[in-house]
């Protein structure tokens, strides 16, 4: 039971840092919380089902549309609203916090909730590692979370668009004036977060259905991954998604599905208190400032 | 030809606004209007409506108190996403009181108020510390976390809720208390903003740094806004668990978070009157729109970007404005 | 630490990840005193100035005031205990008027404890000390909107801020610079009537003329560390001080 919660408890890991890693690489980089990020999961998601069983386009043209739909959809948000409020954060909350809000509510209100909107697995099979029955979509999920973290690692350490990224996170100012133009950089962190966004609705909503509540749910857990590991360090996401990810699995198996919510929760309280800024938290220096 | 919109202030408006000398009853009445229209018509409107309509302003009055403890936390420079946590806090408070030791409803409402305030502020003090952005996602999070505990742990009566309080003694109670503690509110914590500690609750939103160098505790500043937010929040919901008679999980539902934002963004934050204002536009709008069920919803996250956007000083400004300058268009450049 | 210290700052360093932004700088101030700090761009003046007032954590070192530990103290409290500064980049409420900017300093805790609780009417409070830094009471400068006046009644504001907290020590971070020579001219005297009362004063400056006129004593900053002490006479001549700023060929 113990080995078969590990591995269990890698692979919730892996999808907490799936979902969490497009809201964190936004912030990151342009300080943007996008609270529509559950919607735009949650949009995609349901963008592929429609190709898939309305217009019944293959597979793979349809992935491949919705991410980059997605990537659009994230671009126009920056250019038609958040350019117009950038810099006041109680409006860039507001606005993207709306946007959210009424996609979100506009699928519930056509209800479409149910099992018939899911979409299918990549590899239909199942091992039994250790004793355990684990099917393939959740290894995929592990082998592409790790992918995808090394890959975001190297493009923004490595190539010239993610120094940029990184310039721009760090002192934009400055960063302005190597002719680096900050709302271009802007829009298209939001666009990659919503691409990132819809590429772990692709990997994770096979395993579960669609539902509107799936939009708000992942907002909260990336919102509570990122908290605990600290806004805007990939690091943190990762050692946060370990945090609860390995906590849910094991409260769920030794104490009871009732309470990953409490430990959750107790996880996030904790972490304020002892260290406000999350584990990783590099926003410490200037924003806490008391 | 090139034309710029002029605006003045209306010489009624300079003079009686500086000057005490009051010369005449056209000022008088230009000065009291503004104050006297919705005192009466908040005195008023309940003996004018019908049955229905009574229990539509009970909770345009609920939306409305919600939407002032926002917008006075917003001027702090905290954006809450989440005022069902300070509804819900309230309601349960109330609720258990209520329901575990029979106190009666005059009792419980005040000291639901102060108690939840203080839970709620007990609960968010670790991130006053950080940027106001931490604390829109926790106030997002602890709700709806909250709501899975509950219905999870099966404490307050699980997913079934607490039944059967005590109601207040007569509709006519219920509405003139609310009605009376929404003006107070409304008057007196709109000239706690325009005061000088209201100046410093938003130099904490504008520029912190500034504020520390007065030899401020902004940390202290943020927690007594948060605390009269939070006490205003609870209050309407301990209201609310004895109009309905009932407590339960609904209190942490969306709407009691979404409305309240939306009513302060349409209305104009800032003043508090903006968003009452918006209270009494959107509260009966959802009352008209109920047919189409979550669509309201869908329709005010479309309020919240448009106003945001196109209008962000919302309308209660857009009024005000009207009020006190006429505009005019003059040449600039031939 | 003897009597006639007012500030200690002891070996204080900061680093931010890698980068050295201050390096085991050390200096003491007398009361009354007038202190430069110069130095090349990015050589750490506004850092040493954040971390006295402890807007910033010191990685290491210790700062005493009034022969009191504040390095430890958050930096409300060092304002209370009476050091006031301003800031490079002023930001006022530009939709206040400029009496009204001057509430929040009137609000400060400080002017309780001075006042012994009382600090009667604000906005009168506010309107002398303005004129007392020439905002003209005849012109009615005062009641104007800060977003409406030029860049030296702002700097002016931001002085009359700090005055209102009557501290011992005040820090003035490039309180010159964006100026021009007459208003530079005007605010001198503001700044010599704070010394005549008494006051310690560490101005951190690139206007050196107008700074080494004023200065009893400069310290001279490059690359986080203090490369020069003295007079400023003595500062003027020296050759390490000279090298920082006009660059020296590698030998």
């Amino acid at each position: 039971m113990f080995i078969g919660t590990t591995i269990y408890a890698l692979i919730n890991t892996a999808i907490l840092a799936l979902m969490a890693i497009g809201f964190n690489l936004t912030f990151g980089i342009s300080g943007i919380a996008n609270f529509a990020y559950g919607a735009l999961y949650v949009l995609a998601a349901y963008g592929v089902w429609m190709m898939l069983n309305l217009l019944h386009l293959p597979y793979l043209i349809a992935v491949v549309a919705a991410v980059i739909l997605n990537l659009i959809l994230g671009a126009l948000i920056y250019r038609f609203v958040l350019i117009r409020v950038r810099g006041q954060g109680i409006s860039e909350v507001i606005a993207t916090f709306g946007i959210g809000l009424a996609v979100l509510e506009m699928f519930s209100y056509f209800g479409w909730v149910g099992f018939e909107y899911t979409l299918p697995v990549l590899i239909d099979r199942s091992y039994i590692i250790a004793g355990t029955y684990v099917d393939m979509q959740r290894i995929i999920i592990l082998v592409f979370s790790i992918f995808l973290i090394l890959g975001l690692w190297f493009f923004t350490h490595h190539t010239s668009i993610g120094l940029a990224f990184r310039g721009i996170a760090q002192d934009e100012r400055t960063a302005l004036t190597f002719g680096i133009d900050s709302d271009w950089i802007a829009t298209l962190s939001i666009s990659l977060g919503a691409g990132l966004a819809a590429l772990a609705a692709l990997f994770i909503i096979p395993l579960g259905s669609i539902s509107p509540g799936e939009g708000y749910d992942v907002l909260i857990k990336a919102l509570a991954v990122c908290i605990i590991g600290g806004l805007g360090s990939t690091g943190g996401v990762v050692m946060a998604s370990f945090i609860v990810g390995f906590a849910e699995r094991f409260t769920d198996t030794y104490i009871g599905s009732h309470w990953t919510m409490i430990v959750s929760l107790a996880a996030i309280l904790i972490v304020l208190i002892v260290k406000p800024s999350g584990l990783f938290g590099k926003q410490k220096e200037l924003e806490e400032r008391i | 030809m090139k034309k710029r919109k002029e605006r003045i202030d209306r010489g009624i408006k300079v003079r009686s606004t500086d000057i005490f000398a009051l010369s005449s009853w056209r000022e008088m009445i230009y000065l009291a209007l503004p104050r006297l229209l919705p005192i009466v018509g908040c005195l008023m409107l309940p003996i004018v409506l019908g049955v229905y309509w009574q229990k539509v302003l009970l909770s345009v009055a609920v939306f409305a108190l919600l939407a002032i403890s926002w917008d006075i936390l917003a001027q702090t420079g905290m954006v809450s996403l989440g005022q069902a946590l300070f509804f819900g806090v309230g309601a349960y408070c109330a609720g258990v009181l209520n329901h575990y030791w029979g106190v009666s409803p005059f009792i419980t409402i005040p000291v639901a108020a102060i108690a939840g305030g203080l839970i709620c502020t007990l609960f968010l003090l670790p991130v006053l510390r950080l940027r106001g952005i931490y604390f829109s996602m926790v106030t997002l999070i602890i709700p709806i976390m909250l709501v899975r505990i509950i219905e999870a742990t099966k404490i307050f009566g699980g997913t079934e809720g607490l039944s059967g309080m005590t109601p207040l003694p007569s509709k006519w109670v219920e509405i003139y208390l609310i009605m009376g503690v929404l003006l107070t509110v409304l008057f007196c914590f709109r000239r706690m903003l325009d005061s000088d500690y209201g100046l410093v609750l938003k130099g904490i939103s504008d520029n912190d740094r500034s504020v520390i160098n007065a030899g401020i505790n902004i940390y202290w500043f943020k927690v007594q806004s948060l605390f009269i937010a939070g006490s205003i929040g609870a209050f309407s919901g301990a209201f609310m668990t004895h109009v309905y008679m009932f407590v339960g999980m609904p209190v942490f539902v969306l709407d009691y978070s979404i409305l309240p934002i939306a009513a302060a963004v349409v209305g104009g934050p800032g003043t508090l009157a903006g968003a009452t204002l918006g209270a009494f536009l959107l509260v009966p709008m959802s009352e008209a729109l109920r047919g189409f069920g979550g669509l309201r919803i869908v329709l005010y996250g479309v309020f919240l970007v448009v106003f945001i956007v196109a209008l962000p000083e919302g309308i209660f400004h857009y009024i005000q404005r009207k009020y006190h300058q006429f505009e005019r268009w003059v040449e600039v450049e031939k | 630490m003897s009597d006639t210290q007012l500030l200690k700052v002891d070996n204080l360093s900061k680093s931010f990840g890698g980068v050295r932004a201050l390096h085991h700088v050390s200096f003491d101030l007398k009361p009354g005193e007038l202190l430069g700090v110069i130095g090349p761009n990015g050589s750490g003046k506004t850092t040493l100035v954040n971390l006295i007032t402890r807007f910033v954590k010191p990685t290491s070192g210790t700062v005493w005031f009034k022969g009191k530990k504040i390095s430890h103290l958050p930096p409300y409290k060092i304002v209370r205990l009476g050091v006031a500064r301003t800031f490079q980049m002023v930001k006022p409420f530009y939709n206040l008027p400029a009496f009204k900017n001057m509430i929040i300093s009137l609000y400060s805790p400080r002017m309780k404890q001075l006042a012994g609780g009382r600090y009667g009417d604000r906005d009168a409070v506010a309107l002398d000390l303005l004129e007392e830094v020439g905002f003209e009471r005849d012109a009615h400068v005062a009641y104007k909107l800060a977003g409406a006046l030029p860049q030296g009644y702002l700097k002016r504001l931001e002085l009359a801020k700090a005055i209102a907290l009557e501290p011992d020590l005040f820090i003035l971070d490039e309180l010159f610079s964006g100026l021009s020579l007459a208003e530079v001219a005007s605010i001198v005297p503001i700044i010599e009537k704070m010394r005549i009362a008494g006051k310690a004063i560490i101005m951190i400056e690139h206007r050196l003329k107008e700074l080494f006129r004023i200065a009893d004593r400069v310290i001279v900053m490059n690359y986080g560390e203090k490369i020069a002490d003295g007079t400023s006479k003595d500062v003027m001549e020296s050759e390490a001080v000279k090298s920082a700023y006009l660059g020296t060929e590698a030998d």
